[in-house]
């Protein structure tokens, strides 16, 4: 009895600012059913960064939207998302909107279309503080010049009355993570963030993200396709592979001595200026979706240790080392 | 050494926002670029967006056309002859939906007015098998291939009128990273076999160290250093080079905030800053960066490197 109170009892002074369990989306379309993401289980502590890692088609997307609430009416979910403690599985559209820039705030890939076009920079960051905290308009705006100097914005008060055309790809990323960051929340969630900016300006949004982090302690899941972004700013890291984590473990660990085939692929395929080789090694063949209750590990086709028993039973995320999890067959325990 | 492509003091200028009554202004996209390619040689151009990289393959391609300087080719003035091809970055608007991926792969043979239907259509289930498709690719349509299957695709259409140089616009970007070393590999093969110049633009320099023999770095339209690889890499001379190589993502340590030594944005090429135009952003800026534009000269102790810098390394 008094488990089950704990269980759902909100207690915001939890070191986990995000605890997913059990993850499971589904996607139904003329009439077969996909499991897009399956049975994921990860936790996020307050001032750390979860760099998720993977191909398109992996699942990194999907989960992100469902820990902001936002999958899209075709897809269904199971499990449990708890964020600073809230189970928020289930929860009314309501208690999300109540949730959603204000506990957890999202940065998305394309700012230009994240952004209302026919709104001026500085009332949208105004916008979400008198949504979620009351504030006068007024008082709202003056903080919300202040947020923008934060993100680095150069002159602020005349920004905050352009409109997002107006500012550079760079620009407007800095104003969508003051807009995340506007009601400090817990967790931050960061898909592809830096994807579509030239490098000199995704190392300044990632030194941005960090420094923000530093100083106000929010959780960050960094999704990203590329790892040596993820690298640069994650605490630990998650890999992906057709719906199913694969791999977790710290950065350092992760880089340093990864063990899935997978991974180990997804780093050796990257060039590197320090390591030059004649030629580069391939994963053959790409990501294909699953049908709902199939066994078998999901990267048998692509591996080059897999046998027959890798094609039948699913492997288990089994711990190796200290805090180093697995899903691999061959990997010896 | 023998030059196959010679691009002598080149510029690509545009009227913007011109009218009846308005003088509008000018934007100089690529602003008197000097470069050599030689036979069987990758170049690399690298910059950021606005840098004017795309304008210049473009105008190499035969897709577009110079406002000064020239560029040749085997020294005589570019004609559509199908030496030079070009692939795009992405693959999903690069080919016709509508036509059979045989035909969009044998289409610059028939622009070109090369051989009968028959042959046309061995020749492009040939250059399908060369660059691994499956067999029955030529009479499916592009969209019943992946992104990396397409690029594949494009890759074939390319090479199908034997080119002697390939102009490649970040062919790898709109690819997952597991089939990006695959296409990777495959051009490499390519160019190989069959003694490809090409010249690779891209802005991820791992790729380029990977790929390319010598790189060019531009920046707002202008080249401000040209080196050997190793050389750019491993000493790189202006401040630029060095800002773009230290802000490039390795596999390494989470980094500490405040490490990037570069600050700001490329400036708008419609309103360039005077003098040198890396000047706002440049460390090493003084008076005489904000008003006389360096030239693109020797870089001292690097042979065979330029830099357009006045306090180069």
């Amino acid at each position: 009895m008094t488990e089950q109170i704990e269980l759902t009892q909100p207690n915001s002074s939890t070191a986990k600012a995000l605890e997913v369990t059990g993850l499971t989306v589904i996607a139904r379309r003329d009439g077969t059913t996909t499991e897009i993401v399956s049975d994921i289980s990860y936790a996020i502590d307050r001032g750390r960064t979860l760099g998720v890692v993977g191909e398109s088609g992996c699942g990194k997307t999907v989960t992100s939207l469902s820990v902001m609430g936002l999958l899209p009416a075709n897809l269904s979910s199971a499990g449990s998302i708890k964020i600073a403690g809230h189970e928020m599985a289930g929860a009314s559209e309501r208690t999300w909107e109540n949730t959603r820039g204000n506990q957890v705030a999202m940065v998305f890939q394309e700012p230009m279309s994240a952004l209302n076009p026919v709104m001026k920079i500085g009332t949208q960051v105004a916008e979400v503080i008198v949504r979620h905290r009351g504030t006068s308009p007024r008082i709202a705006h003056k903080e919300a010049i202040e947020l923008l100097a934060a993100v680095g914005i150069p002159s602020p008060e005349v920004r905050a009355n352009d409109y997002p055309h107006q500012l550079s790809g760079g620009m407007r990323q800095r104003a969508m993570i003051a807009i995340a960051l506007a009601c400090q929340p817990v967790l931050l969630v960061a898909d592809e963030p830096t994807t579509a900016l030239d490098v000199t300006i995704q190392a300044q949004i990632l030194d941005l993200m960090v420094e923000l982090q530093d100083r106000t302690g929010t959780a960050i899941q960094f999704i990203s396709h590329n790892l040596a972004v993820v690298s640069q700013i994650a605490h630990d890291i998650m890999v992906m592979y057709a719906g199913r984590v694969v791999e977790k473990a710290t950065a350092q660990e992760m880089f340093s001595a990864p063990l899935h085939p997978y991974t180990r692929g997804l780093i050796e395929t990257l060039p590197d200026p320090d390591r030059p080789v004649k030629r580069l090694p391939v994963i053959p063949g790409a990501v294909q979706s699953m049908a709902a209750g199939a066994a078998g590990c999901r990267f048998a086709k692509r591996c080059s240790l897999a046998d027959g028993h890798c094609a039948q039973v699913t492997p288990a995320l089994e711990l190796h080392g200290s805090d180093h999890w697995v899903a691999c067959h061959k990997v010896p325990a | 050494m023998t030059a196959l492509l010679e691009i002598d003091a080149m510029s690509v200028h545009f009227q913007v926002g011109s009218g009846m009554l308005r003088r509008g202004k000018t934007l100089k996209a690529v602003d008197n670029v000097t470069l050599q390619i030689n036979e069987n040689e990758t170049v690399a151009l690298v910059g950021e967006s606005g840098s004017g990289k795309t304008t210049l393959g473009r105008v190499v391609a035969g897709l577009g056309s110079t406002t000064a300087g020239s560029v040749r080719f085997r020294g005589a003035p570019l004609e559509a002859s199908g030496k030079i091809q070009m692939i795009f970055q992405d693959p999903f608007s690069a080919l016709d939906p509508r036509m059979l991926v045989g035909d969009v792969v044998a289409e610059p043979l028939r622009l070109l007015g090369r051989g009968k239907a028959r042959d046309r259509r061995d020749r492009a289930r040939e250059m399908l098998d060369q660059v691994r498709l499956p067999k029955d690719a030529a009479e499916r349509f592009p969209h019943e291939f992946s992104g990396g299957q397409r690029q594949r695709i494009a890759i074939a259409r390319a090479l199908v009128a034997d080119p002697e140089l390939i102009v490649a616009d970040e062919p790898l970007s709109a690819l997952d990273v597991s089939i990006q070393s695959q296409v990777l590999n495959l051009l490499m093969d390519l160019k190989e076999s069959r003694q490809l110049a090409l010249l690779f633009i891209s802005h991820d320099l791992a790729v380029v160290h990977h790929l390319a023999d010598r790189v060019a770095v531009l920046y707002l339209g202008r080249i401000v250093e040209v080196a050997s690889r190793d050389g750019l890499f491993k000493n790189p001379s202006h401040p630029y080079t060095q800002a773009l190589l230290q802000a490039a993502p390795k596999i390494g340590m989470r980094r500490s905030s405040q490490t990037t030594m570069l600050r700001g944005e490329i400036p708008s090429p419609l309103n360039p800053p005077p003098g040198c135009s890396f000047h706002p952003r440049c460390p090493k800026a003084r008076d005489i960066c904000r008003q006389v534009a360096p030239a693109l000269e020797s870089a001292p102790g690097r042979t065979g490197q330029l830099a357009a810098c006045h306090f180069k390394d």
